[in-house]
């Protein structure tokens, strides 16, 4: 009998990449059902769009690079890109921000430093980024959540997808018409013109800790999140350390001085924060690697988020916060170096 | 089973697998019969190969040294059964480098003649020295798989002054069930090895660990420890997990203490020894028979039915799988140890050794998509039971970058295999470190070689000044006397030398 040679292991690997990335999708269905169910068919279309051009970006750089599309294409990385890009922008953008957007996600961040694993910043925020930075004026269109109560003007489908492809609102209405701000430009705002933060929080667009609206779809992102801890995908590292470096220095402000400072729950709940702490920091490309220097990548990202929503001009700070971290990493990664099982130096606390 | 579970100090990582185990210990164990010819290589043991102390046309006894130990660290090898040496030359050997090895072929005459039996002594009025001597003439080694010689890892044992003797049963990988059915069937065998094994050492103690999936082994033994009634063994049961029986690991699960880069078990006053060597032990101390054959498993789904079997060594593996019904269809391929760290060989000539603890038949791998790049997930890391980072491990040894390797603890990779089987890029994280490690080997050696060299050169050229000095001297001792000679003498001088100059134009 002739047999062939192999190396061991003789067991067949366990997980995939590209299992892995279709669960993420996964968890991030029940956020996009209470996304659209509040803020119109909006996102819909930036999935889409955001979809067709990161999968695009992604073959046509694969094909450049001498290497076969569908193997980058199977593991479903330019999809998350893409969705997650999707997330952070406005249900209202024009499709020629949104693909910007995506095109430099995954062409330049991803695909120009090496393609998957070897990019060195979060290629979602990298799009988010440059399309914040290119369009401001596009990235404003936020709309208010549909509730009853709230006078306001919604689209229908046909209408945002009008607006989607053209960038124009039906002639009838205005931009000021159917735009709101969103809950913690409203308090940036609001602060800055010497209103108390819980003068602020009485507008009828603040819902009870967030926003109305954005607090239901952070429990619906937690739920995700949640599944993905559970399936073992996320492990607790990165999103404890997002959640105490935003908390922490939020509740003693707040504690200090609850006028000027808005309650530590509206910092969790307003904004991308669980979307960031579950989905966009948790990149494990872009983090740090070993468990402890997750926990440290993530105090680091709370608490950047922290500083800018309160310091900085952003009326959030998600994506600054996640890049910044990410220039951080090799450092990080660096000094938290687990100690090597015989060697000498700290025993290990089998965390 | 009343003995609770183990668990003093943990083990980073490691994988609960698929045990596999029960194919193979429905049945008992198999005695396999002695074929036709036994193949023999001088090398199954870690050290210098043995030298070979027979010739062609020789006959031999079952129990006759055919050869010797070479250096100090090494084991003799015995004929494992009557005949003739009818060769001894390169054959089909499982080894990770290279495919064949220089073997002792015997044509085995079918008698089965064993050696005047050495006369029985008690091993308990035995000095220690002597009772280590005694077992390094048994040709026995860590029959686990590492094959380190028995009663050179005893001395350094007893040098070191150790403690405390553990007998390793633990045999956490998949598939092989060897010593789970030798502890089942051979338990009295077993506890008389570690009584002789403490003897040698010097100990009064000694702990035999087996992990928790072994119930029935598990409680043979206790009755057995019952009946032998001696307190300075100890029965342990540690967790079912990989690789909780490497030797370094079982010993942090034991004692908590770590074995330390680089060093032994010895360091933190330990020797591990597998529960088939202390039998083995017991064989040749108490019945005269020295390491002629071992217990293996059959199995994987490539055979009919797997099975146990005690062959000696030498029997080609083609024998044994005969013996567990046979191939099941046409496997692909023929691993010799476990599923994690055995070594895939392309024939089944190859013969059984001391180190083959499992012969593993697998009809197919399932197939693994393509090698995608790694995404730092961190997964490897968490399973790795020395706390390394292979992910950062493996960027460097894409990079072969020498330095970083050892930094970041390429050397304490104990090759468990681990990282593999959670990496969702299917990266064959362990043999892109097995190659790491060579290549450093490799780099050692050449930079030892370059500095002999060097050593070499340097020392030429002390030898060349002190040859030019001497010639100097020698030069003006020749002046000062053709000085005090006078004129005529130097004009003689000069005018041979002319002469000599004209004669040879160059």
């Amino acid at each position: 009998m002739k047999f062939e040679r192999r190396a061991a292991p003789f067991i067949a690997p366990r997980g995939d990449v590209g299992n892995i990335m279709l669960q993420v999708l996964a968890a991030l269905v029940p956020a996009a059902v209470a996304h659209v169910w509040f803020f119109g068919p909006g996102l819909i279309f930036n999935l889409l769009v955001a979809g067709i051009f990161a999968v695009v970006g992604e073959a046509g750089m694969m094909w450049a690079r001498g290497r076969r599309p569908e193997i980058a294409l199977r593991d479903y990385s330019a999809l998350v890109t893409a969705v997650l890009l999707a997330f952070a922008l406005p249900s209202l953008t024009p499709w020629w921000v949104t693909a910007t957007g995506a095109l430099f996600a995954v062409v330049v961040a991803k695909h120009l430093y090496g393609g998957l694993g070897f990019n060195i910043f979060n290629p979602a925020m990298v799009g988010y980024v440059v399309v914040l930075v290119a369009f401001p004026k596009e990235l404003n269109l936020w709309v208010a959540p549909r509730m009853g109560d709230l006078d306001y003007q919604h689209l229908s489908i046909l209408q945002t997808l009008t607006f989607t492809l053209t960038g124009n609102l039906p002639e009838t209405l205005a931009f000021d018409a159917v735009s709101r701000a969103t809950p913690l430009d409203m308090m940036k705002t609001g602060l800055n013109n010497m209103a108390t933060a819980i003068e602020i929080r009485a507008h009828p667009l603040m819902g009870d800790f967030g926003g109305r609206g954005w607090e239901w779809i952070g429990n619906f992102v937690a739920l995700g999140g949640f599944w993905l801890m559970l399936r073992k995908i996320v492990q607790w590292h990165i999103p404890a350390g997002v959640g105490i470096g935003l908390l922490v220095p939020a509740t003693l402000m707040y504690l200090l001085d609850p006028g000027a400072n808005p309650s530590p729950a509206f910092h969790l709940f307003a904004g991308a924060t669980i979307l960031c702490a579950f989905f966009i920091a948790t990149d494990p490309v872009s983090a740090a690697t070993s468990p402890r220097g997750r926990f440290i990548y993530g105090l680091g990202i709370g608490f950047l988020v922290y500083a800018i929503r309160t310091w900085g001009s952003y009326a959030d700070g998600v994506a600054f916060a996640v890049l910044i971290m990410n220039m951080a990493v090799p450092a990080i990664d660096y000094v938290t170096r687990p100690r090597i099982v015989g060697h000498a130096g700290r025993r290990a606390s089998h965390g | 089973m009343s003995a609770p579970t183990y668990d003093l100090g943990r083990l980073h990582g490691g994988l609960r697998l698929e045990s596999h185990k029960r194919e193979s210990t429905a049945r008992p164990i198999v005695e396999v019969p002695v074929p036709r010819q036994l193949i023999l290589p001088i090398q199954q043991h870690a050290g210098a190969p043995a030298q070979p102390v027979v010739d062609v046309g020789d006959p031999v006894l079952r129990g006759q040294v055919i050869a010797e130990p070479d250096g100090e660290m090494g084991a003799p090898v015995h004929a494992s059964s009557s005949g003739t040496v009818a060769a001894i030359r390169p054959w089909p050997v499982a080894r990770r480098h290279g495919e064949e090895a220089p073997c002792i072929v015997i044509d085995c005459d079918g008698r089965d003649q064993a050696l005047p039996a050495m006369p029985a002594a008690d091993y308990r009025s035995m000095p220690a020295a002597d009772l280590l001597l005694r077992i390094l003439d048994g040709g026995i080694v860590g029959l686990g798989g590492a094959v380190f010689p028995t009663a050179q890892k005893l001395m350094q044992a007893r040098t070191a002054k150790v403690e405390c003797l553990l007998l390793n049963g633990a045999e956490c990988e998949p598939y092989i069930s060897c010593d789970d059915v030798l502890m089942r069937e051979r338990a009295p065998a077993v506890v008389s090895g570690a009584q002789i094994l403490m003897q040698a050492l010097q100990i009064e103690s000694c702990c035999i660990v087996v992990e928790s999936d072994k119930p029935a082994a598990l409680r043979r033994l206790a009755d057995e420890l019952a009946r032998a009634d001696d307190e300075r063994l100890t029965l342990k049961q540690v967790p079912t997990i990989y690789p909780s029986g490497g030797e370094d690991q079982l010993v942090q699960l034991v004692t908590d203490r770590e074995v330390p880069s680089g060093g032994l078990p010895i360091d933190v006053g330990c020797v591990v020894q597998n529960v088939g060597t202390a039998a083995a032990v017991h064989d040749w101390i108490s019945q005269g028979e020295p390491l002629i054959s071992r217990v293996t498993t059959v199995t994987g789904d490539g055979v009919a039915s797997p099975q146990n079997v005690r062959a000696r060594l030498g029997t080609p593996v083609a024998d044994l799988v005969k013996v567990a019904g046979g191939y099941r269809g046409s496997p692909r391929y023929l691993v010799m140890g476990g599923p994690m760290t055995g070594k895939s060989v392309t024939t089944d000539r190859v013969p059984l050794v001391k180190a083959s603890n499992c012969i593993l038949v697998l009809a197919e791998v399932p197939p693994t998509g393509p090698e995608l790049p790694c995404i730092r997930c961190g997964d490897c890391a968490a399973v790795c039971p020395v706390q390394l980072l292979p992910q950062q491990i493996y960027r460097h040894a894409c990079a072969d970058d020498e330095h970083a390797l050892r930094d970041f603890g390429l050397i304490d990779c104990i090759e468990c295999g681990c990282c593999d089987l959670v990496c969702p890029s299917h990266i064959r994280l362990t043999a892109e470190f097995r190659k790491a490690k060579w290549r450093m080997r490799e780099l050692a050696d050449e930079k030892a070689r370059a500095e002999r060299a060097r050593q070499r050169f340097e020392a030429r050229n002390v030898r060349l000044e002190r040859e030019r000095q001497a010639r100097d001297a020698e030069l003006a001792r020749q002046k000062e006397s053709a000085k005090a000679a006078g004129p005529e003498a130097i004009a003689a001088i000069l005018e041979r030398k002319r002469r000599a100059r004209k004669d040879d134009p160059s």
